[in-house]
């Protein structure tokens, strides 16, 4: 059984149909990627899965559970985490605390008012773990806001692995960066694969294709083709998608 | 660097600070100003503490809040005729009916932000003043509730007469204090953490698995309760309750305080704020009837080229002195609102 799976997925704005019938499905300890050209819906996809968007029809399915439908923060508790393509941190906390207070451990004494916040030595360390595996051990106090972009986008990852997902999905992680950003942001992933399931959105097919075991195309709000790297690059629809030239 | 990070109870900045509270009534007469003032800026220093909880700390713009404080000053008075005339009975009344009314208020604004939530507390706000003005057989209207009295505080055998105004300003220093404390360490909790970061990024903050709305309607009910127990303090500092405090314009003064004194960098702008405010009204007010135009001039000013307030300021000298190597700060008695 998949970990994680969404089945007949539909979805309109209006009078355009953004999903339509699209089904995947994440394997645990696997890396999926979803490819597609801007505005196939691949980030509205996420957007569902992850509760941000009620799907008109169809079901998400996490562990074989109906999440169709639950809120994004029931979603994340359940152990579903995920980054953003335009970048969402705590700007004005250091490094520390915008971990510091994604963890599990904070968010179960959120409802206390008194106590200290990061006072627990086990808490502390586990950020730190988190910190030095997305590189970042050495800025702790440094305010988010003034990390170079590369590190920001470290930091997004990190925020994400706070939660201690099961499941990651990271949008477009290489949005923004520089083939060296590109390659260190490779290897964080490598690191990461295997411990985790992790789904990723990606324009970028080289940086896909050396990381998936498995990648879905979406065009048009539909899944036009799924497998292996090696299987897709032998379809011709996929290089014509990615570039464009499918219309 | 794994070293604890505990936030102390209290700071010697605080504790330097109450001190110098502690003393005003020594002086306070004799530099030509007057008892009451200081039952004034301390009661509004409560005030604008608690205000931005909800304004500095949880980054929600509530232009209402007047209706808490005065909900409290009201509900002071009404358990004095009605209920029991004790003094803690009638301040946990304030207390509760203001984060009663606070609880309301968010079971319809909490999924709001900006602009939104804004213009919801402003409704609100309106809302709870004219019933004010209306209720004229409970509140008595535009006239007041008349003869509120200063209780004593009776604290297990012993009991304080706090009918002079020396007596009210030490017991309100002493619910300051304690409001300050305790305001402090909600903000250095895991709870007043998660509010601060539900502030910089509510998207986030849902996505890694908080249910902000709960947590932004538990801020606006601690705020309006305590500015409440703010207002209860009021009706006995005026012996009455009036509903102009409830008004739109008075709920613009603690957003004004608030934002002088710098509410939005730093955990005691606002009280600097409300000094500020106060000292501006009776030493501008002297001189000129029209003190709220310089004042409201000084607060524009402020806003366009500084706007992290009077504690902003202090702040970025204090960093240019260290940065240009001077003299090693003093621990700063103004805490940054982290």
């Amino acid at each position: 059984m998949a970990l994680f799976e969404a089945r007949e997925l539909h979805l309109r704005f209006g009078d355009r149909v953004v999903l339509e019938n699209v089904s995947l499905s994440f394997e645990a300890g696997r890396l999926s990627g979803i490819m597609g050209p801007n505005g196939a819906g691949k980030t509205t996809c996420f957007n569902v899965l992850t509760g941000r968007y009620r799907p008109d029809r169809g079901r998400v399915v996490l562990e074989g559970r109906d999440i169709t439908g639950r809120s994004p923060q029931e979603i994340a508790r359940l152990g579903v985490a995920r980054s953003f393509q335009l970048m969402t941190l705590f700007d004005e906390f250091s490094v520390f605390e915008n971990i510091a207070v994604a963890v599990p451990a904070t968010r179960r004494r959120g409802h206390d008012p008194i106590g200290q916040a990061y006072a627990d030595p086990v808490l502390i360390r586990d950020v730190h773990e988190i910190l030095e595996s997305v590189g970042l051990a050495d800025r702790t106090d440094r305010p988010a806001k003034e990390l170079p972009y590369g590190a920001r986008r470290a930091l997004e990852i990190g925020v994400a692995l706070a939660c201690k997902p099961k499941l990651l999905f990271l949008d477009e992680p290489t949005a923004g960066l520089g083939s060296d950003g590109r390659a260190r942001l490779a290897d964080l992933v490598r690191k990461l694969k295997g411990d985790l399931t992790i789904v990723i959105i990606e324009h970028d097919m080289e940086f896909l294709f050396s990381l998936a075991d498995e990648i879905s195309v979406i065009h048009w709000g539909q899944v036009i083709a799924r497998g292996t790297p090696a299987e897709l690059k032998a379809n011709p629809w996929v290089e014509a998608s990615n570039l464009g030239r499918l219309n | 660097m794994a070293a604890s990070r505990k936030v102390p109870t209290f700071t010697a900045g605080m504790l330097v600070c109450w001190l110098l509270f502690a003393t005003v009534p020594l002086w306070i007469g004799r530099i030509g100003l007057y008892q009451y003032l200081g039952i004034e800026i301390l009661i509004f220093a409560i005030y604008a503490l608690a205000f931005n909880l909800v304004l500095g700390h949880a980054g929600l713009p509530s232009f209402g809040h007047g209706a808490f404080f005065g909900l409290g000053a009201y509900a002071f008075g009404l358990a004095q005729f009605n209920l029991l005339p004790n003094l803690w009975v009638c301040l946990a009344v304030a207390v509760l009916s203001a984060g009663l009314a606070g609880a309301l208020v968010a079971l319809f604004i909490s999924h709001r932000r900006g602009i939104y939530y804004a213009l919801m507390t402003i409704a609100f706000g309106q809302v709870f003043w004219f019933i004010a003005i209306k209720a004229h057989s409970i509140t008595g209207g535009e006239d007041g509730l008349l003869k509120i009295e200063r209780l004593p505080v009776t604290l297990g055998i012993a009991t304080f007469e706090i009918k002079e105004h020396v007596g009210l300003y030490y017991f309100v220093l002493a619910i300051f204090i304690a409001v300050s404390l305790l305001l402090w360490r909600i903000v250095h909790s895991p709870f007043g953490r998660v509010v601060k970061a539900i502030k910089q990024n509510e998207t986030r903050a849902r996505f890694v698995g908080y249910d902000v709305w709960r947590y932004k309607a538990a801020v606006l009910v601690i705020s309006a309760a305590l500015s409440g127990l703010a207002g209860g303090l009021f009706s006995m500092a005026q012996a009455s309750a009036f509903p102009d405090v409830m008004s739109l314009h008075y709920s613009g003064y603690v957003v004004m305080m608030t934002l002088v004194g710098g509410g939005l960098v730093s955990f005691w702008g606002p009280v600097v704020g409300a000094i500020a405010f106060f000292l501006a009204r009776d030493v501008i007010g002297a001189l000129t009837t029209g003190w709220m135009l310089w004042f409201g001039l000084f607060f524009v000013t402020l806003v366009l080229f500084k706007p992290e307030g009077i504690a902003g300021m202090f702040a970025s000298a204090a960093n240019r002195q260290s940065k240009s190597g001077g003299p090693a700060s003093l621990p700063n008695p103004q805490p940054q609102a982290r």
